[in-house]
């Protein structure tokens, strides 16, 4: 519980993950607050993946709970928890505003699948905002194979941020970038967070850019080793860095 | 000195490499037309360009006055309507069953192993259940390039299907889509470029089971002539039917080419 007496946005408690005699984490205990733009690093095969998975509801924890908004999680994916991957996170066969369309037209139209009339009018407004916001008004009837790597995680964070998720998921999205493009990124990702509000929760190899974007880095890593069986201890949260200037700058940017 | 995997020849250049061995094959025919011409007159086994000429100009322009119909033009209609049919039965079925297949694990598990059993059944050898069960008429025919290629298909979009980046589902699972739209907005449009792809691949067992089928109970088609002909040595028909029935596959494998190209702009680079 947070000091205002709300449930935590996220909380794991005693989360295990196991396949078969490999442990890939144990003992993960962490609540995470809304609005928090957690980073989370750690060495290749540390779980940080593994634990996005379990957030984002692609897997089920072997053993332990995680609760969103202090109830229960489901195993499988929702509309609460939107995610960018480093590849993949686009449509290929469906023009940018379609991409961004995608989301919307899911909500409001379970059989067809597509939207038509004054619904579509209004969906396309928002979406049109949507890219706006994340600068490709001009990329707007272009198919993502047209696009640069840079423009493709722009227009995947569009897709994700359309459908307001409550948590944003981010697996390493800025790790086939280039360094110019990737400055870039991290200024819109900042933005993004800030204005709407976001709980951010983002995987990447990169330590600086996990310090940079964060208010709270979680390090994973194993604790114990046995180095004749390495596969039987599982990584967990080994630090967990709360960034406290950022913290205390948060109510006053997320006013702004 | 240039290696020799490093030769690439100019648009020209491919169009002149390509027509020069095509071009020494006819060279080398008509050279033993004549040849055997010069020893037999009567020769029929290798007939010279005139004579296969006299003998299309026949089948092709001149009414027949037996059947009332310009042979080939018949031939070609009633082959084509077969082939058509068939494979249009065989890409409807695919789509469906191989959509089913790759989106839903579970289908997957119920269906596939059927599927495998189903194509690895030589199609010809079911050919006299299907003559027995649906009579000698076009039904069995149809049926028999629809059973011989509709295996190879579903299997094939569904492992292509099953392939797409598991990022694609995750994301739209995400965004608030079903099953049912997952289906039929994200798997279904990314299947459609593969779906033409494989049928451009079954064609050629098509025609075969096509004419197959003809040659063995029929009484019009491009298979029944050649088989029919074939009792009198005609060589001068066979060939040129042979040709014709290449061009049509030629042309057929062009307009699906053209097809993909058209309807799919966006399958043209790999996205991220």
């Amino acid at each position: 519980m947070s000091e205002t007496g709300k449930p935590p946005l996220l909380e794991m408690r005693n989360v295990w993950v196991e396949y078969g005699d490999k442990v890939v984490l144990e003992r993960v205990d962490l609540t995470i607050a809304e609005g928090a733009f957690v980073s989370v690093v750690g060495p290749s095969g540390a779980g940080k993946s593994t634990f996005l998975r379990l957030i984002l509801g692609q897997e089920a924890p072997s053993r332990g709970q995680i609760l969103l908004n202090g109830e229960p999680m489901r195993a499988e994916c929702g509309p609460d928890r939107g995610v960018v991957f480093q590849r993949y996170s686009v449509f290929p066969h469906l023009t940018v505003i379609g991409n961004v369309l995608f989301g919307l037209e899911c909500a409001a139209a379970p059989i067809m699948g597509r939207l038509f009339g004054a619904r579509r009018r209004a969906a396309l407004a928002e979406a049109e905002a949507m890219l706006e916001a994340v600068g490709l008004t001009h990329a707007r009837d272009q198919y993502p194979a047209q696009l640069s790597g840079g423009m493709q995680q722009r227009l995947a964070l569009a897709q994700a941020l359309v459908k307001h998720p409550r948590v944003l998921l981010l697996d390493e999205p800025f790790g086939a970038l280039d360094p110019g493009i990737r400055a870039d990124m991290h200024e819109l990702v900042s933005r993004l967070w800030r204005e709407h509000g976001l709980t951010v929760i983002m995987v990447t190899h990169d330590i600086t850019e996990a310090f940079k974007l964060g208010t709270r880095v979680l390090a994973f890593d194993k604790r114990r080793h046995d180095p004749h069986a390495p596969h039987r201890y599982g990584a967990t949260a080994t630090y967990d860095v709360p960034l406290l200037r950022k913290v205390s700058a948060e109510p006053h940017a997320k006013s702004a | 000195m240039t290696r020799l995997i490093n030769l690439r020849p100019s648009r020209r250049g491919r169009i002149v490499a390509g027509a020069i061995p095509i071009l020494l094959l006819c060279l080398a025919y008509a050279l033993a037309a004549a040849l055997r011409h010069a020893d037999n007159p009567a020769d029929k086994v290798l007939p010279t360009l005139g004579a296969m000429g006299a003998a299309i100009w026949h089948m092709a322009a001149q009414v027949d006055p037996v059947t009332g119909q310009i042979t080939l033009l018949a031939d070609t209609l009633a082959s084509l309507s077969r082939l058509g049919a068939g494979l249009a039965l065989a890409t409807v079925s695919a789509l469906v069953i191989g959509l089913l297949l790759g989106v839903m694990p579970l289908a997957r598990a119920i269906l596939g192993p059927m599927i495998t059993v189903i194509a690895v059944i030589p199609p010809i050898a079911v050919l006299p259940i299907l003559f027995i069960a649906l009579g000698l008429g076009e039904t069995a025919k149809i049926a028999l390039i629809a059973i011989g290629i509709a295996p190879y298909m579903t299997r094939d979009l569904a492992s292509y299907v099953a392939g797409l980046p598991a990022e694609q589902f995750i994301k739209a699972e995400t965004l608030g889509a079903n099953s049912w739209v997952v289906a039929i907005r994200v798997a279904l449009p990314q299947m459609m470029p593969r779906l033409i792809e494989t049928l451009r691949l079954s064609m050629g067992p098509a025609w075969v089971f096509l004419i197959a089928a003809e040659a063995i109970a029929s009484d019009v088609g491009l298979g029944y002539r050649i088989f029919l002909v074939r009792r009198y040595l005609a060589m001068d028909i066979i060939l040129p039917y042979v040709a014709w029935i290449s061009l049509l596959a030629i042309a057929a494998d062009a307009l699906l080419q053209m097809l993909s190209r058209r309807a799919f702009p966006w399958a043209g680079g790999g996205a991220r």
